[in-house]
């Protein structure tokens, strides 16, 4: 097992603010990591760092075999980073943006290669089109195809689907697991359960720490967290009643149904107790991600 | 049925652009800070009538009387004798190079004539490139005769009142017709490469940054220096175009002379090469100290407003305070503008200029450093 990735002790401060304090992460070659947190918990200041566009306070580690610290020209080269933000240029053609890159990093056949990644992307027709008049979903594939023209043996996306419709994020993620495939690694950073789920692990950071780490099932399982799932007339109104009752963790409405989580198996069936009545059915199901990562939210809120 | 007008929504935006405003230092200390500096500056330094203009005398004649035509000079506070030459080519080219505004010769037998009453001439030489930097001295020479040697022909050598003991022959050099366009002209040659050169880079940075493409160039491996220099290359042949076309029409419409000479025209290139890619690198300088676009353009402005005021280019250099002169040394453009003004007027070639064209050139390199020093490889 080689790891892509292998830092530890990651440190970045912003005036007083701590963004990142002391994560540790480590994606072995081929995997894709899932990089879930709040905003503000320091995701992208964490991708940042791994590619050299910000120098940590301290720290130490690598990416693919090279010195965070010393050698980030070499991890530049070997790395494509996809901006939260659109950052290719909007005055720029497709096909100009993409000839630019390509002449940065000095890639032999340019040309040949500018023209292979349009047609894989299916940007053909719009290659003469100014990036600027794309729309979300066009801007998305285009920034992947920039930041993997070069060949890169990592790619770093930072919540690379927010704003795009379901259909391209699906034609995205399926693109990530082809690269993937391929031998490439990737971590990404995402707010969308079910593109966490489709990652082969999971790193979660809250407030600039890590505090959790693993496969989907593992984190869910890990958690402890029981839920049980109430569906019938007026269920999702005992929602203000249910989150006050002691050992209920959480109680959302999920449209008209209402979940409600604890890690107390008894202390949750004797708070829902009062709510089985007619035209309410109770069940148990397997708590989601989202159940799990709200329950981490709120725990390290407390301990913190 | 258009609304009324609301002053609670013309208070909202107000308070609203008051807030944004405060936020943004420096448009708020340029706004508040630069009218006072600029007013305090130019204030003190202009001067439309300038004095204690740079004067090398040659005297072959040493005696009370050329003495005392000296002193006259001096006490006129128009002329400021800062050496004695010690040949006519020492006078040549001290006048030439811009030492001296003025060169006045006392020949040797200027005592003998005064007393003989035989056309005794005193010969003042004048830069008159820009015609206002020496039109008050020279007009002040007309009386200099009737003066100027009043103690010394008392008695047995006085004078008949109705004529002049001597005459004093005045040569206005480089620009004999005191043609203000020949000295303007050249002038906003440098003034118009600054003006649009400076802007135009001091832009690019700050637009990667506002627009967000920085973050983007930053992962990639290029190098800064590959950054300025692959900015700033376009530029370049900007300003060429525009030198040409600026020189065209000097010529063409303000029949302002070219340099006549091939080491003339060498000189002049290289002043402007070295110029355009001065000002160049200076916005490049600007665009990695500005956070946006806007106070990349104040600086700029801020930079355009002495370029002309204290170059020499709007008002005489030597008429302005001596600290003036020393925050015009510092400027670029008055170093151009001796080189552009240097071979168009007096066709003066390396010689005469190494130390403008070493000044620019020292210019280049302190810009260029700062530049790489402030451009930053990282988001930080």
């Amino acid at each position: 097992m080689s790891l892509a990735i292998d830092v530890r002790h990651l440190n970045k401060t912003f005036g007083a603010k701590a963004v990142v304090q002391d994560v540790a992460i480590s994606v072995e070659a081929g995997r894709i990591c899932g990089f879930l947190g709040p905003n503000g918990s320091g995701k992208t200041t964490t991708l940042r760092m791994l590619c050299g566009l910000l120098r940590p306070d301290s720290g130490e580690g690598t990416c693919l075999g090279f010195d965070i610290l010393r050698e980030t020209d070499q991890i530049k080269r070997r790395t494509g980073y996809m901006t939260q933000r659109f950052s290719l240029y909007e005055d720029l053609s497709i096909e100009e943006n993409l000839l630019f890159i390509a002449r940065v990093y000095g890639l032999e056949h340019g040309r040949r290669r500018v023209s292979g990644a349009i047609e894989q992307l299916g940007l053909g027709p719009r290659r003469r089109q100014l990036a600027g008049e794309l729309s979300g979903g066009w801007k998305q594939r285009l920034a992947l195809a920039g930041c993997t023209l070069h060949g890169p043996k990592l790619l770093l996306l930072d919540e690379p689907t927010a704003g795009v419709d379901p259909k391209a994020r699906r034609d995205f993620w399926d693109q990530i697991h082809a690269l993937a495939a391929e031998g490439l690694t990737v971590l990404v950073s995402t707010h969308y359960m079910d593109e966490a789920e489709r990652c082969h692990d999971i790193a979660y950071i809250f407030q600039g720490r890590l505090i959790a780490r693993g496969s989907a099932e593992a984190l869910v399982r890990d958690s402890r967290l029981i839920t049980f799932r109430a569906e019938g007339e007026g269920a999702y109104r005992m929602a203000a009643d249910l989150s006050r009752a002691p050992g209920v963790l959480m109680a959302s409405p999920f449209g008209q149904a209402l979940h409600v989580s604890g890690t107390d198996r008894s202390a949750l069936e004797t708070a829902i107790a009062p709510f089985r009545r007619t035209g309410v059915v109770w069940s148990e199901i397997a708590p989601t991600l989202e159940d799990v990562f709200i329950r981490l939210m709120g725990r390290e809120g407390e301990a913190g | 049925m258009t609304q009324p007008l609301a002053f609670r929504r013309i208070l909202a935006v107000l308070v609203k652009e008051f807030t944004q405003l405060r936020r943004d230092r420096l448009t708020y200390a340029m706004m508040l800070l630069m009218p006072v500096v600029q007013l305090l500056l130019f204030g003190y330094a202009i001067n439309n009538d300038p004095r204690h203009l740079p004067t090398i005398v040659y005297v072959q004649d040493q005696s009370a009387m050329a003495r005392s035509v000296l002193a006259a000079l001096d006490n006129s506070t128009y002329f400021r004798i800062i050496r004695v030459a010690h040949s006519q080519s020492d006078v040549e080219a001290s006048i030439r190079q811009g030492e001296a505004l003025f060169a006045v010769t006392i020949p040797a037998d200027f005592t003998r004539r005064v007393v003989r009453h035989d056309h005794a001439q005193v010969l003042v030489e004048a830069d008159a490139a820009d015609p206002t930097a020496v039109g008050g001295a020279a007009s002040l020479l007309a009386a200099l005769p009737r003066t100027a040697l009043a103690r010394d022909l008392v008695g047995g050598a006085a004078w008949l009142p109705a004529a002049d003991p001597f005459e004093v022959i005045v040569h206005r050099r480089f620009n004999p017709e005191n043609i203000t366009a020949f000295n303007v002209v050249p002038g906003l040659l440098g003034v118009i490469l600054s003006l649009t050169l400076v802007l135009m880079t001091a832009l690019s940075v700050t637009r990667e940054r506002e627009r967000g493409t920085m973050e983007s160039l930053l992962a990639t491996p290029v190098r800064p220096i590959e950054v300025m220099a692959g900015k700033l290359s376009p530029y370049v042949g900007v300003g060429l175009v525009q030198t040409l076309v600026i020189l065209g029409v000097a010529d063409l419409m303000f029949g302002v002379p070219m340099p006549d000479t091939a080491a003339s025209w060498s000189a002049l290139g290289v002043g402007v090469v070295l110029f355009i890619i001065g000002s160049l690198a200076l916005g490049f300088l600007f665009s990695t100290l500005a956070q946006t676009q806007l106070q990349a353009m104040q600086m700029s402005f801020f930079y355009i407003m002495p370029s002309v005021l204290l170059s020499g280019f709007a008002f005489p250099f030597q008429g302005m305070p001596v600290w003036a002169r020393d925050v015009g040394q510092l400027l670029p453009v008055t170093h151009f503008l001796r080189i552009v003004r240097g071979t168009v007027l007096k066709g003066e070639t390396f010689a005469d200029l190494t130390a403008s064209l070493a000044a620019l050139a020292a210019f280049l390199v302190a810009i260029t450093s700062l530049a790489m020093l402030r451009y930053r490889t990282t988001l930080d």
